[in-house]
């Protein structure tokens, strides 16, 4: 029995379905690769894009439904399956064959974009978790100097933690 | 509802309008200051990565309001879109009390004597509008003192031969070196160049009762979370309110200047954050919102003696429209560099700011700003692919061994570079919004280019094993630099105000901020903002006979 619910009924995720979001690991896992330090994926960055889909990328939310559809049918044209389900080499043909698409390629670059902000950006907008992508490139922390005052109880309750 | 009525009304607390109310406040005027935005504390330095006035993908922290006041772009294309103020091609600065001056990086520089006489210097430019300004290097230098003294600026500029002649000292010593500096400094030596400490608006130590720079990360595009940076939030508008004679409303969104059946302005019309509308009258307006609102401002302030809009007789308000066109050159260290000190700029060079073999004009070029991660994504080499793998390692490696130099390259002003009023597209306020349109001018981007390569070199010099440029597309430029709109000039057929600043038809409405540079310089240009400030203030209030001008 889950501690806490948000969002859709049966779903850990705000805004994607469960389809969805497994579509997108599996993306996101290719723009930012796991190797000797985490990738994408165990950044949270996933969870990043849902978050703020319901905040400031609240405008995004049908680019993405739609964003993420046509990825998964281009997937099945290109190598017969949805793109999660296919083998990881399969998997960067089709993202490169994306890419190669003057239609498709506008989405996948807004994903290359918000993976980017996810798994560099600061973790109190939901990606970048552990601090992971900090501490992979040396940032020391916590800083010597300066003070460290985040509101996440805002965050917690849905609002905008700046207004 | 009419307010009681003033003798000034200032529309905007940046960098010029902050001064100007401090100004005429001490001299006795009453004064309101109208501000959009919201007055910020240090506490509002939420150091957020993604949200603040320099990387913006989740939004700007110190305004304008992303969906109360879009703006049109015109690309190079000529493809109009509608943007919002943290999206690209918005050109924003900021909206609160300080403005830029807020979460600025704050580099203190005066022009040089040939930035104030380009045309002079170098000739006509074709395709450009370029001339000289009004007033000298001379008639600023009291105003650029004043600036630094009451302001507050660190640093050293006795090392760089080229600075224009100056009575005093800057009022404070410079940061000591970081990492970057401490290389960059012999190679320069090393190539015959003249290095030195950059000017900042900035408390090295304790100055004006706030404390000094504690060298932290989170600096341009930050709030200063104890106060060091020094702009007009902290310095000149509390000055003006203790006169008590000025009165600060903030979030106050002016709609249009009032003008009379005789020719001269009556005050303002503006909505206050209950969008409730307010006239406030007033003996003089001072227009000092920013190149881009500024013109906005007095184009859409339209009557029948006006038709096109005030000081818009002869179609120059809105008209070139200019910024810096930023170029430079990555490095890449064969060890680790980075040692986390703020404010990370700290040497420059101007070396190349004139007399460069075939060009007009240069740009001073400095160490960049300490970088944090995000910042560093797209800072790539060419060629090397913008996600996998392969940008991982390079993220992951690079980022500590990096620097970067760059600097502002003096841009040549187009006359169709410029801001309109869209017939079409309105903000939250039902006010017409801002339409920007025009290129860079060809020489700009030439320029912007060798200075580029002088970046490169001074970096291979300093011992980096790889180097890669930052250069500029066609594409307007105007953002936190936006200047130009209404050009100072003597002749009223080719400029909007007069070398005070006063509106050349109307003679107690005043345009005080970067909109009147003739020319933008190759630096930062909120010193000079700051020092036409003052000298422009100083005329005014001589000029001022209890109720109305002389």
């Amino acid at each position: 029995m889950p501690v806490v619910a948000c969002g859709r009924r049966g779903s850990s995720w705000r805004f994607f379905t469960a389809e969805e979001a497994r579509t997108l690991e599996a993306v996101c896992g290719h723009i930012i690769p796991e190797d000797q330090d985490p990738g994408a994926v165990r950044a949270g960055v996933v969870r990043f894009m849902d978050t703020q889909l319901t905040l400031f990328y609240k405008p995004l939310q049908k680019t993405y439904r739609r964003g993420i559809a046509q990825l998964d049918q281009a997937s099945i044209d290109f190598a017969g399956k949805r793109f999660a389900d296919l083998p990881a080499a399969q998997q960067l043909a089709v993202l490169h064959h994306i890419e190669s698409n003057p239609e498709l390629r506008p989405f996948f670059d807004l994903l290359v974009a918000h993976t980017m902000q996810g798994f560099y950006g600061d973790p109190r907008h939901g990606g970048n978790r552990e601090r992971v992508s900090w501490k992979m490139v040396g940032l020391p922390y916590p800083p010597l100097r300066g003070r460290l005052r985040y509101d996440f109880a805002d965050l917690a309750k849905g609002e905008l933690p700046w207004r | 509802m009419a307010l009681k009525p003033v003798n000034a009304v200032i529309i905007g607390a940046g960098a010029g309008g902050g001064i100007v109310a401090k100004e005429l406040a001490e001299a006795g005027l009453s004064v309101v200051l109208l501000e959009r935005g919201k007055w910020y504390s240090p506490f509002d330095c939420r150091k957020d990565d993604l949200r603040n006035q320099r990387t913006s993908p989740l939004g700007q922290a110190f305004g304008p309001d992303d969906d109360r006041s879009p703006r049109v772009a015109v690309d190079t294309q000529g493809r109009e879109h509608i943007v919002r103020a943290s999206g690209p091609g918005y050109q924003n600065n900021a909206a609160c009390v300080g403005g830029g001056t807020f979460s600025y990086g704050a580099m203190a520089w005066r022009y040089m004597e040939k930035d104030f006489r380009m045309r002079s210097t170098y000739g006509h430019v074709s395709g450009s509008t370029l001339a000289d300004w009004p007033v000298s290097y001379q008639d600023l230098e009291p105003y650029y003192e004043k600036a630094e003294w009451e302001i507050g600026v660190s640093g050293d500029v006795s090392g760089d031969p080229f600075h224009a002649p100056r009575r005093r000292p800057l009022p404070m010593p410079p940061l000591p070196p970081n990492r970057e500096y401490e290389i960059l400094y012999p190679a320069a030596k090393r190539l015959g160049l003249h290095p030195f400490d950059i000017p900042m608006l900035r408390n090295s130590v304790p100055y004006n009762g706030r404390p000094a720079c504690i060298r932290c990360r989170w600096c341009v595009g930050f709030a200063c979370e104890v106060d060091a940076k020094c702009g007009t939030h902290n310095t000149v508008i509390p000055k003006a309110v203790a006169t008590k004679n000025c009165e600060v409303r903030t979030e106050c969104v002016v709609k249009e200047i009032i003008a009379n059946e005789r020719g001269r302005v009556t005050g303002v019309v503006y909505f206050d954050a209950n969008d409730e509308l307010h006239q406030q009258d007033a003996d003089v307006v001072i227009v000092s919102c920013g190149a881009i609102e500024s013109a906005r401002l007095l184009l859409n302030s339209k009557s029948r003696l006006f038709p096109d809009g005030l000081g818009n007789r002869r179609d120059w308000v809105g008209r070139n429209l200019q910024g810096h066109t930023y170029t430079g050159a990555f490095g890449l260290m064969p060890m680790d560099i980075y040692d986390d000190l703020g404010p990370g700029a700290g040497i420059a060079l101007c070396d190349y700011n004139h007399g460069n073999p075939g060009l007009v004009g240069g740009a001073m070029l400095a160490n960049e700003f300490i970088r944090l991660p995000y910042q560093f994504v797209s800072m790539i080499p060419p060629g090397l692919p913008r996600w996998g793998k392969a940008h991982k390692d390079f993220m992951r490696n690079a980022y500590r061994r990096a620097i970067a130099v760059q600097g502002p390259t003096q841009e040549m002003p187009v006359f169709d570079s410029r801001v309109q009023v869209d017939p079409v597209v309105k903000d939250h306020w039902g006010i017409p919004v801002a339409r920007l349109s025009g290129d860079k001018h060809p020489h700009t981007i030439e320029t912007s280019t060798v200075m580029a390569g002088k970046a490169e070199a001074w970096l291979k010099e300093a011992g980096a094993v790889q180097t890669w440029k930052k250069l500029s597309g066609p594409g307007l430029s105007a953002g936190q630099h936006q200047a130009g709109t209404c050009r100072m000039g003597s002749d009223p057929a080719t400029s909007v105000v007069n070398r005070y600043c006063q509106v050349h038809d109307v003679d107690n409405l005043f345009v005080i901020d970067a909109s009147v540079h003739v020319t933008n310089g190759g630096f930062n240009p909120v010193l000079t903002i700051m020092a036409m400030a003052y000298y422009a203030s100083d005329h005014l209030v001589k000029q001022w006979k209890g109720t109305r001008f002389a």
